[in-house]
């Protein structure tokens, strides 16, 4: 079980913004993707996920192993906590929602209507959502926003406690999680030069 | 399939959910209807198949906007499209989970204000039963308008634009299948129609709006 | 050698600057001389007096207003299959050219109308039918300026018009049963018994040949403009990227 991305070149409304990107994820490794605000980190997810077409490049291992959270977190606000977990275990075809709300000390929250929680406590229930899903690759967009200390310490220890298990973890954060053994890709390099165009959606216009 | 139409059809009963708002623009649509034309019960029984139709089917697009968009702006759209369960299915579910908040209400509710308008006693039957087979069409057209407009901000008006042409068929053979009820009339040829535009409608639309939410979340 | 070798938009600018001027020329005398032919030098009906003159317009712009959605939705098939970027910008182009076709007949047959059937609008099938058709022009056009990124909005006007056309045709049909018709038959048909005589038939088919090289004109201009924004757009957002 790997996640492998070889040369993926990804797009922006039709215009690169990353190219060259190469590396491979194995069983029980994070990878922490760091680059400045615009620079391609949540397209390059997105596309990881499946939610939209690599420009370039092949993706494998990807195809039903990804469970992502973005920068919403795809809660109902009139659902209760317990509720919306229960949805998306069902979605993924799995029943056990203690574990998660467990891992991120949501359990005296669990009745609680999603819409009544703090930015922090939706956060929580939102990263709890990863692990209801029971898919080996996580993939966080900015998983730590409004996320207080202890709360950060929680996530970076469901990270590990994932890692350990064989699981892998994509994370594009600006946070130091204290994950001393995740690889770290700086995209920065990778950024499409203007003149580096090839694969633009609108190539021929020009 | 089954947790998406009921963690929908739990949200539309919740405190917000709108459930029961189309319920009530019918019921005043209707109430208005001979406030504008004049009360005399024989105009009134001869357009009520026509008015019922009509005021079901804006009833219907009334919460069409919410079918999608909310879903849009919390990111459940994203994961559900890198979720196992297949686009098309889920959007058939969340089509059929707005049929069962305003479409089965509206149903249930047309013999009601069918008394208001005076509608002839042997049109009630095939009001109830036109109007059974033909809102799963609107629900399943109006999830197709919600998908194609849902990254469209104040897209509401936009989708009313372009749903509102595509209800025409379901609306001309629903409403002939009331009218020709009402006046004992063969009804056969208009409810065959209907129903096949239904079927057509569930069968292929699920993949037209997939298709196009795709490219929305892009 | 291949057709799709004009899907490059330079390519097709080069073709589309060639062909326009023969375009507008057939165009010009097609229309100029069906018109003129029609309106001056051929005799009154003997039922319907001077007024069918009116369908050497008529006629024609309701035969634009089909054909340039049954083309659109060629361009949009072409789009979604093969991703080439002017089929989807002439189908842009080409709907604002429809609409105001099918504006044309709506308008020129209500005028006509009038004095045959008293009436300056009634339900009949047809009337309808291309009441209906004007508001997929509508949407059509609403979408594709809704969107922000063309591609997306390519994308998503191409379905519509998929969608959109199975529909229209479903509404043709629901209208035909709905009401029986005013209108008179088929003008037009292989049928030589049900056409009307040949003093007509000429002018108006030389009109009609006329309004589908204007047709042909407009598309092909209306597609170099489109591509010149798209080419404007697409040096502006590298420009950005370079800043």
């Amino acid at each position: 079980m790997e996640l492998r991305l070889s040369d993926i070149a990804v797009a922006r409304g039709g215009v690169p913004v990353l190219s060259g990107v190469s590396f491979t994820l194995t069983a029980g490794a994070a990878m922490i993707l760091r680059g400045p605000n615009g620079s391609g980190k949540t397209t390059l997810l997105r596309t990881i996920v499946g939610l939209q077409p690599p420009l370039a490049g092949k993706i494998e291992g990807a195809a039903d192993t990804v469970a992502y959270a973005g920068h919403a977190d795809g809660l109902k606000a009139m659902l209760s906590v317990a509720e919306n977990l229960t949805f998306w275990a069902a979605v993924y075809g799995r029943r056990d929602i203690d574990a998660a709300l467990e891992a991120y000390a949501l359990a005296p929250l669990a009745d609680r209507l999603a819409g009544t929680l703090s930015a922090g406590q939706k956060r929580r229930a939102g990263l709890a959502r990863l692990m209801v899903t029971g898919r080996p690759i996580w993939v966080l967009d900015e998983p730590t926003v409004s996320l207080d200390v202890d709360a950060v310490k929680l996530f970076a220890d469901a990270v590990r406690a994932h890692l350990r298990a064989g699981g892998m973890a994509l994370l594009a954060t600006h946070i130091d999680l204290g994950l001393t053994d995740a690889q770290v890709l700086d995209v920065t390099p990778l950024r499409a030069a203007p003149t580096a165009l090839h694969g633009a959606s609108d190539e021929a216009f020009l | 399939m089954i947790a998406l139409l009921i963690r929908d059809l739990r949200l539309a009963f919740r405190a917000g959910g709108g459930f029961g708002l189309g319920l009530a623009f019918f019921l005043i649509l209707v109430v208005l209807v001979p406030f504008s034309v004049g009360p005399q019960s024989a105009l009134l029984s001869s357009i009520a198949p026509g008015v019922l139709w009509l005021g079901a089917l804006l009833a219907c697009l009334l919460s069409l906007d919410r079918l999608l968009a909310l879903d849009f702006e919390d990111g459940t759209l994203d994961v559900l499209a890198s979720a196992p369960l297949p686009l098309e299915a889920a959007l058939a579910v969340k089509g059929f989970a707005h049929w069962i908040t305003t479409g089965l209400p509206l149903v249930i509710a047309a013999p009601f204000l069918g008394v208001l308008l005076n509608l002839p006693p042997e049109g009630f039957g095939w009001l109830v039963i036109s109007l059974m087979l033909g809102t799963p069409a609107l629900s399943m057209i109006g999830c197709f308008g919600a998908a194609l407009t849902v990254g469209i901000k104040r897209g509401g008006l936009l989708m009313s634009l372009l749903v509102l042409p595509l209800y025409v068929p379901t609306l001309i053979f629903g409403a002939e299948a009331a009218r020709r009820g009402a006046i004992g009339m063969d009804v056969e040829t208009p409810l065959f129609l209907l129903a096949g535009i239904s079927l057509g409608s569930l069968a292929l639309l699920p993949f037209a709006a997939a298709a196009a939410l795709r490219m929305t979340i892009r | 050698m291949s057709i799709w070798k004009y899907a490059n938009p330079v390519k097709f600018l080069a073709l589309s600057a060639r062909v326009q001027p023969f375009a507008w020329a057939a165009a010009a005398i097609g229309i100029i001389v069906g018109l003129g032919w029609g309106f001056f030098a051929t005799p009154d009906d003997f039922r319907q007096g001077s007024t069918i003159k009116i369908i050497y317009i008529h006629v024609p712009a309701a035969w634009i207003a089909i054909n340039a959605w049954i083309m659109m939705l060629i361009a949009s098939l072409i789009w979604l299959v093969r991703r080439h970027h002017v089929s989807a910008l002439a189908a842009k182009a080409a709907a604002p050219v429809g609409l105001v076709m099918t504006v044309i007949g709506l308008v020129t047959g209500a005028v006509w109308g009038q004095p045959m059937w008293g009436t300056w609008w009634a339900w009949d099938p047809r009337l309808t039918s291309f009441l209906i058709l004007f508001l997929f022009y509508l949407g059509y056009i609403a979408l594709w300026e809704a969107v922000e990124d063309p591609d997306t909005a390519a994308d998503l006007t191409s379905v519509l018009c998929l969608v959109g056309s199975v529909f229209a045709l479903m509404s043709r049909y629901a209208v035909l049963f709905w009401s029986q018709g005013l209108h008179q038959g088929a003008t037009l048909s292989l049928d030589k018994e049900e056409n009307i005589s040949d003093v007509f038939w000429q002018p108006l088919v030389l009109s009609i040949a006329g309004f589908t090289l204007l047709f042909l004109a407009l598309v092909l201009y209306r597609t170099g403009t489109e591509i010149a924004l798209r080419r404007t757009r697409a040096l502006n957002v590298r420009l950005d990227k370079t800043t």
